[in-house]
């Protein structure tokens, strides 16, 4: 055989091959230990000396040729085995993710979590109280006296020994300024109670209360805050704010608040919560000295703001707690 | 209180129109609550009567009416009421007129043409009066063809208004109008209360016991009254535009006079009065048959309730509800009229003591100006003589007099600090002159002395108040915080509840929000502290007592979802629990359960339940970095070999564990959940890091594994290892437990890996070997523990 057909012998030869062991089986026949390159090398002994160097470098060139060949099918046979092989692991990679899912937050927490981030950049730190109270945190303190007639606005649940659940978020500010002298500036969120069921009354919900004693605070700085605390709550810069002369025994003056809903067209006032400057009987109670300090409070329900934020229209869905709904906060 | 718009413009009549009207009052601090048409809308209805009322031929039942509308010709209207007869006054509708539900179109009734209808009330949309069965019956001087809407002022509205308890004053119609003409400047027109002279000289003596609760009481005889005496229709018309029922002439005037002035008052029917009439407070035992029909019995605890009594005992409870039997009715002839002044603090509260509510009790409450006795006494003398006849007696007039207001400091620039608002002196003095408050200004504060009917203001605060509320709210400024403030502190010490929220979200857990009371069924079962605190008015005896635990929520939450098709739920509630009324017994606790599928519904792997393992993993994703220690526990409500209390520096925090079997069952739960409440505070409390050096030399890892009893705690393992101290071992960890072929029942497989580490150098094997060896030893004498070959 000579030297050309070898090499195209094998150049055929491995095109067949299919994978890599054949591969290796067709090498061995030409580059093996007696492959027919192999035994060509091993005639050119008999070969006169004068041939012996052409010959030889003619069956080198061969004997390169060939495993040029054979590293071109080699690399092309571990391609195509790469292809299967990655065909074969391809997944659908539209299927959804395992594991164990994401929850979600109840939407009173979001609303509050907000409300708590807004008045954190300017300065009002988070305060708490116990929610079973006594006559004279969640009344007397807050100028409300026995058989006050703003008792009757306060449907109020009791307790043995005359303890009673909080009907606002009021008796906070008491425990506070009891215990800590202006200035200060707090807001204190928390569950409240009223004897009272029904669409649009819920037996327990939210409030969350504003405080800021100092000496300059005025009800100039209450509107101030009110309305910028709505307007970046409801992300709406044209929100109108309006505030209502009211009367709340703990406050005076006092203020309901009103916020503008819906098309200015309809100029649909909703009753948000209420406001004023801290009523000196209060400071009185406390021990902050009322010719000196002077402040505001406000108070608002949660829920309320939570219903207009979303669009729920119903206040029995925050309690209960069908996932369905809840889900919705995530 | 609802009034009647048209009979506050009779007092004070502002160029405002009626919404421009609600808004002032509402922006005055008087809320307008609702502004409603006294009658529904209609046109072309006038005053006719019946000239001649003929039996329609053809039909039993029908009258073939000649009507006169004051049109040059009569109308022929078919008329079907059994009241249409000749010579009433009624209400016609023309032809073409649009009623509430009908246009009137010329018609032919069996064989009539029919020009027009004569209107029952209820086709007109308005009240039926008592006793009038068919169409309208009109007083007869009526002018006949006027337009009706204008004979019965039906283009009236009613306002709804809801009263702060500061503000009594406003009340009345006349409170109303002060305020209106205050705020507007628009004349206000006075009620006529000047004298009525005597022309008798009967008095019926007074006793006035009580003279604190009632410094002054006016009454008065009148004698001889009209029984044939109609109540006149605008003053039913008013009454009923305020929301109150005609009764008796006598009746119906003293309310009258109440709603104009706010002084409520009360006749007597003089005939059944027997001795003086006192003012004294209630004694036990005696007895009261009220107005309404109800008999109240005074127990000792009713002594402080003011009565007017005679002789004969209780005749009224003062200032609430007159009695049953000293009642004015159709067979008085003599009455006694009263006009007193009850302070608040004598009524407050008694009213609700028994149930009742009136308007009187309402206003007195809430304080009534103590100089209108005197005057409501002769404006409703007046109308009685005027309506029902009769001759009065002089005036008795007793009590100690209201006490004189004293006179309030008002300092105009606390005002300008209070309501940030640069308001000069004038301007201030100028709104309290327009209130009716006398001014004597002294220096840089000014004495104000509030008029009789401003009761309220007591304080300089309260003058403040006037100032801004008619100087206008929206007239006020609004300051922006602004400027730099302190920087607040931040602990890196805690974190907050919404970042450990955050974290559950962030592990497959939705939040609730139960409620804080509950059924004492599901107290008692998951109560761990403290006695159940049940609620003495609940709702609903499911929410009747304080909760203990937030668990309960968590399994209604749990039984809520799985009726609603949900099959997998995780939920955590954070929240205050009640173990009793002092503020250290209420602390915040969070809750979680756990039931379903470990994962989320999925296509892959092979599912299975939660379990505690699962649930534990959360706790330690919640606690990391802190230690803490699972102890085996005994709780009642939990699986007894699934459960454990949780301890954080040795203190018990809460507890975590699958649901009792038998409680599962009870619920109905098709598996136990796993459950887990702990104390808030110890997952909020957190530790700043301190860094130490990262050793230099490796560590080297050696697993051993050991068999043991199958009841050993792994904890208890890892403690008494730890405890050794051995100055190599840096870590030991367990990461097998075998239990099964090749390990006896009773025994179970623990395989440790332990980390060995020197600071300062590379270890020996023999170093490693003979650390190895020690804890062997060590775990074969304290535990029986056999190297597993």
């Amino acid at each position: 055989m000579n030297l050309d057909e070898i090499l195209k012998d094998a150049e055929r030869e491995f095109a067949i091959a299919g994978n890599l062991p054949v591969l290796d089986q067709v090498k061995a026949r030409y580059i093996g230990k007696s492959g027919a390159i192999t035994e060509q090398m091993k005639g050119l002994a008999a070969l006169p000396v004068d041939q012996r160097k052409t010959m030889g470098a003619r069956i080198n060139q061969i004997k390169d040729q060939v495993e040029a060949l054979l590293k071109a099918r080699r690399e092309a046979i571990q391609a195509e085995e790469l292809g299967r092989q990655l065909a074969a692991e391809s997944l659908d990679v539209t299927l959804p993710g395992r594991g164990v899912g994401v929850g979600g937050l109840h939407p009173v927490s979001r609303t509050l979590a907000r409300i708590e981030q807004l008045f954190a950049s300017i300065g009002f730190v988070v305060a708490d109280g116990p929610e079973i109270e006594t006559d004279f945190y969640n009344f007397t303190a807050l100028n409300i006296p026995d058989n006050h007639p703003a008792r009757a606005m306060h449907d109020t649940f009791y307790l043995d020994g005359g303890a009673l659940l909080r009907t606002h978020t009021s008796p906070v500010q008491v425990h506070y300024m009891q215990n800590k002298q202006p200035p200060l500036r707090i807001i204190a969120p928390g569950r409240v109670y009223r004897v009272d069921s029904d669409a649009t009354h819920s037996p327990m919900f939210h409030q969350v209360e504003g405080l800021w004693v100092d000496e300059q605070v005025s009800f100039a700085d209450l509107k101030g805050v009110v309305q910028d605390f709505l307007q970046r709550f409801f992300e709406r810069e044209e929100l109108r704010v309006r505030f209502r002369p009211s009367f709340f025994p703990f406050t005076e003056p006092s203020a309901e608040i009103d916020m503008s809903w819906g098309e200015a067209s309809e100029n649909r006032w909703l009753e948000i919560g209420g406001c004023g400057m801290v009523h000196p009987n209060v400071f009185g109670h406390v021990g902050i000295d009322p010719e000196r300090y002077q402040g505001f409070a406000f108070g608002m329900g949660v829920e309320r703001l939570a219903m207009l934020r979303y669009g729920v229209d119903d206040l029995r869905l925050f309690f209960e707690n069908d996932v369905r709904f809840l889900k919705q906060f995530a | 209180m609802q009034f009647s718009e048209s009979w506050l413009r009779s007092l004070v009549n502002p160029a405002l129109d009626t919404h421009q009207l609600g808004h002032l009052l509402t922006m005055a601090g008087l809320e307008v609550e609702a502004i409603e048409p006294a009658a529904a809308p209609f046109t072309q209805v006038v005053v006719a009567r019946i000239v001649s009322a003929e039996k329609h031929p053809d039909a039993d039942r029908l009258r073939v009416c000649q009507v006169d509308v004051g049109a040059a010709e009569n109308l022929t209207i078919v008329c079907g009421a059994p009241n249409a007869r000749a010579g009433l006054l009624t209400a016609c509708a023309r032809v073409g007129a649009k009623l509430p539900d009908l246009e009137i179109k010329q018609a032919k009734v069996r064989g009539v043409a029919s020009f027009g209808m004569l209107c029952s009330a209820k086709e007109l949309g308005l009240p039926n009066a008592a006793g009038v069965d068919g169409i309208l019956e009109l007083s007869g001087d009526a002018p006949i063809g006027e337009d009706l809407r204008i004979h019965l002022d039906l283009d009236d509205r009613l306002l709804t208004l809801k009263l702060t308890p500061n503000r009594g004053d406003c009340l009345s119609l006349s409170g109303l109008a002060r305020e209106v003409a205050t705020l507007t400047g628009a004349p206000m027109t006075a009620v006529d209360c000047t004298p009525v002279a005597p022309n008798l000289t009967d008095v019926q003596p007074l006793l006035i016991a009580a003279d604190v609760a009632c410094p002054s009481y006016c009454g008065r005889v009148i004698r001889g009254i009209d029984a044939q005496a109609q109540t006149p229709r605008w003053m039913v018309r008013r009454l009923e535009r305020c929301g109150l029922r005609a009764i008796h002439p006598v009746v119906d005037i003293t309310n009258y006079v109440m709603l104009e002035l706010g002084q409520p008052m009360h006749g007597f029917d003089l005939a059944r009065l027997h001795g003086a009439i006192q003012v004294r407070m209630a004694r036990a035992g005696e007895q009261l048959a009220l107005l309404n029909e109800q008999t109240v019995t005074f127990s000792d605890a009713d002594v402080d309730v003011l009565l007017i009594a005679d002789d004969q005992g209780p005749l009224a409870m003062a200032g609430i509800m007159g009695g049953a039997s000293s009642a004015v009715s159709e067979l008085s002839r003599d009455i006694f009229l009263e006009a007193a002044h009850f302070t608040p603090d004598a009524i407050i509260g008694k009213a609700r003591r028994f149930g009742l509510s009136t308007d009187s009790s309402h206003r007195f409450e809430r304080g009534v100006d103590a100089d209108l006795p005197a005057r409501a006494m002769q404006r409703a003398t007046r109308l009685i003589l005027e309506i029902c006849g009769g001759a009065c007696g002089p005036v008795l007039e007793q009590g100690q007099g209201a006490m004189a207001f004293d006179a309030v400091e008002f300092r105009p620039a606390r005002a300008r600090r209070i309501l940030g608002l640069d308001l000069d002196d004038a301007t201030m003095s100028g709104i309290l002159k327009r209130l009716d408050m006398r001014l004597q200004p002294s220096g840089e504060t000014i004495r104000v002395t509030p008029p009789s009917h401003r009761f309220d203001i007591t304080r300089e605060v309260d003058l403040i108040e006037e100032v801004a509320r008619v100087h206008g709210y929206e007239s006020l400024p609004a300051a922006s915080p602004r400027g730099v403030h302190a920087m607040l502190p931040l602990s890196e010490s805690t974190r907050s509840v919404h970042e450990l929220k955050n974290l559950l979200v962030s592990r497959g857990y939705q939040e609730v929000v139960t409620y804080s009371f509950i059924s004492d069924d599901l107290d008692r079962t998951f109560r761990t502290a403290g006695a159940g605190l049940p609620l003495l008015n609940p709702i609903a005896s499911q929410m009747g007592v304080m909760r203990g635990s937030l668990v309960g929520g968590l399994i209604q939450t749990l039984r809520h979802n799985l009726n609603h098709g949900q099959e997998r739920l995780r939920i955590f509630e954070a929240g205050r629990v009640f173990h009793g009324i002092a503020a250290e017994l209420q602390p915040m606790r969070l809750a979680m359960l756990a039931y379903g599928g470990v994962n989320a519904e999925q296509w892959g792997e092979t599912s299975r339940n939660v379990d505690f393992h699962d649930l534990r993993a959360d706790l330690e994703a919640m606690m990391h970095p802190l230690p803490f220690e699972l102890r085996r526990a005994n709780l009642v409500t939990l699986h007894p070999g699934q459960s454990a209390e949780l301890l954080v520096a040795g203190k018990v925090c809460g507890w975590i564990g699958a649901l009792h079997p038998r409680l599962t069952q009870k619920y109905g739960f098709v598996r136990s959940p796993l459950l887990l409440e702990v104390d808030l505070a110890s997952l909020l409390e957190r530790h700043v890091p301190v860094y130490r050096a990262i050793p230099r030399f490796p560590a080297v890892r050696r697993d051993i594994a050991m068999i043991v009893d199958a009841n050993l705690a792994l904890a208890d393992v890892l403690a008494s290892v730890k405890a050794a101290r051995l100055p190599l071992l840096a870590d030991i960890n367990c990461f097998d437990v075998y239990q099964g072929q090749g390990v006896d029942v009773d025994k179970k497989s623990l395989a440790f890996n332990m980390l060995l580490q020197h600071t300062e150098k590379t270890l020996t094997d023999s170093e490693i070997d003979t650390t190895v060896m020690e804890v062997i030893n060590l775990l074969a004498k304290n535990y029986n523990a056999i190297l597993r070959g």
